[in-house]
């Protein structure tokens, strides 16, 4: 079971499309607090949802150097690959 | 050039928006005297106080007020040092030996306030290689300790032992001690942690326990002890935190614990040792606070009948309030607006509470966060019920009666 950047990063928008207030155009380059409006909170919680579907928990403090979607996916992928 | 401040360009007009929206800033509200523990002159008119963390009343509690005056008169006013060099007088070793003792504990450390416990308790027990576990509604206090430890910081569903035990299982085989922290009551909702299945999970993954027992002490329990002794399972909890601005109605905070190692705590912990210690007009406060706690379980019993009051008022009304019943009742408001509205005319007409705003609150709608005292009399909750059927109307966040 190899998770790529592109197959998390795809997942990521998937779940993020769900919510209906997040633009229809986003791709793995937005930036999740600028381009998507979710302040910091909303942040923790969804990235609570993408541990959920990929079984893997993200330090709060990896979250600090994460800007883009592309960025999330990328820290998913490597703490799996660590785990 | 960049100026200094424009980081709060946002906060600025968010500030603007609810002022003019309601006429007041919510956050310079002024208490002008106290009257009694549940009446304060706010705008120069006799306010009834929901709004408060003096479950018990005993801010205004003679046997402190006496204990405080005459410590000032022997001791002086302040320590002007630390913990750790001159700041320790034979009353802060007194209050921690009372402490430790009320909860049958082996040491206690007292701190400067309870946010500086939860500071410092979290980031010198988790570190390095250590995972702390929070609960993920926890106070400001929990999460600033967790940024302050080196330790890895992972957050669990509220209140959900199932999602705790899941999280905490993906952390198999890692090295490191896991420090899992929940809160007796939350201090914006009011509601209460499944502790004993919380104790089942920190048994089953051999994790530490530490409960942030700041709303709870004073509250639940027999004694008063909060959350662990009123499920039976203080012996599972490795560290209680507390304070004593809430039920004790004073200032500072509390770590107590079984574990012989909280003597080394007190070299390591920044918090505890980078700062003064509490004046011993205050000690003798919470010393005397703590003796009227004791005396008067029936203080306990008051809180509890005049929660189960306005609870169930608000809920007679059709408010969206907390399920669960607890001295910390929230009305849940869709609309930002309409919170500001409502707060606003709920000050008018003469009732304070708390105004929480997204994104201090857990699911980004606002909150008027109500919290009842021993002391208030029956006629004031009921007060306070008419006034907010009139204030939710007024806000038309309850329906015009047809
Ligand atoms: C859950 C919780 N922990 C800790 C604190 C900090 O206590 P203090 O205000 O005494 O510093 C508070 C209150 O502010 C709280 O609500």
């Amino acid at each position: 079971m190899s998770e790529t950047v592109e197959s998390v990063s795809a997942l990521i928008i998937q779940k993020l499309l769900a919510n209906p207030k997040v633009p229809r155009d986003i791709d793995g380059n937005c930036k999740i607090m600028d381009d998507l409006a979710f302040d910091s909170l909303a942040v923790m919680n969804f990235v609570m949802e993408v541990e959920d579907s990929m079984d893997v928990s993200v330090p709060l403090d990896k979250l600090a150097d994460i800007r883009t979607i592309n960025d999330l996916a990328a820290c998913v992928v490597d703490l799996k690959n660590k785990g | 050039m960049t100026s200094l401040f424009s980081k709060f360009d946002g906060t600025a007009g968010a500030l603007g928006s609810l002022v003019e929206a309601g006429g007041r800033n919510p956050f310079s509200v002024v208490i002008e005297k106290p009257v009694s523990s549940t009446v304060g002159i706010i705008e120069g008119r006799e306010t009834l106080l929901f709004g408060t963390n003096n479950y018990l009343g005993l801010s205004q509690s003679p046997r402190a007020i006496k204990a405080a005056q005459d410590a000032a008169a022997t001791c002086g006013v302040g320590t002007t040092g630390s913990r750790i060099a001159n700041g320790t007088q034979s009353l802060h070793r007194q209050l921690e030996r009372r402490i430790a003792d009320y909860f049958g504990r082996r040491d206690a450390m007292v701190f400067s306030t309870g946010y500086q416990a939860n500071l410092g308790m979290i980031s010198t027990l988790a570190g390095k290689d250590d995972y702390l576990i929070l609960d993920a509604d926890s106070h400001a206090s929990i999460y600033d300790g967790s940024r302050l430890s080196p330790a890895q910081v992972i957050r669990f569903r509220h209140n959900d032992a199932d999602d705790l035990y899941k999280r905490l299982k993906r952390l198999d085989g890692t090295p490191g001690a896991k420090l899992i922290v929940v809160e007796g009551i939350y201090s914006m909702t009011g509601n209460v942690p499944p502790i004993a299945e919380m104790v089942a999970v920190k048994r089953e993954t051999g994790a530490y326990l530490l409960v942030d027992e700041a709303h709870s002490f004073g509250v639940m329990g027999e004694r008063g002890l909060g959350i662990a002794e009123q499920a039976g399972v203080e012996a599972d909890v490795d560290f209680i935190v507390g304070t004593f601005s809430k039920s004790l109605g004073t200032v500072g905070g509390y770590c107590v614990s079984d574990h012989p190692e909280l003597e080394l705590v007190r070299l390591n912990c920044r918090p505890y040792m980078f700062t003064a210690s509490l004046p011993p007009e205050v000690i003798a406060a919470t010393l005397a606070a703590l003796e009227d706690m004791a005396e008067h379980p029936e203080l306990r019993t008051q809180l509890k009948d005049n929660a189960a009051r306005l609870h169930a008022g608000f809920h007679g009304l059709g408010l969206n309030a907390s399920k669960q019943v607890s001295p910390v009742i929230a009305v849940t408001l869709e609309e930002i607006g309409q919170a500001i509205v409502m707060w606003n005319r709920l000050l008018d007409l003469g009732v304070y509470v708390n105004l929480s705003l997204p994104p201090a609150t857990p699911d980004s709608r606002p909150l008027l966060r109500c919290s009842v005292m021993a002391t208030h009399t029956a006629e004031q909750i009921d007060k306070a019920i008419e006034i907010f059927k009139q204030a939710a109307l007024d806000a038309k966040a309850l329906p015009a009666a047809a």
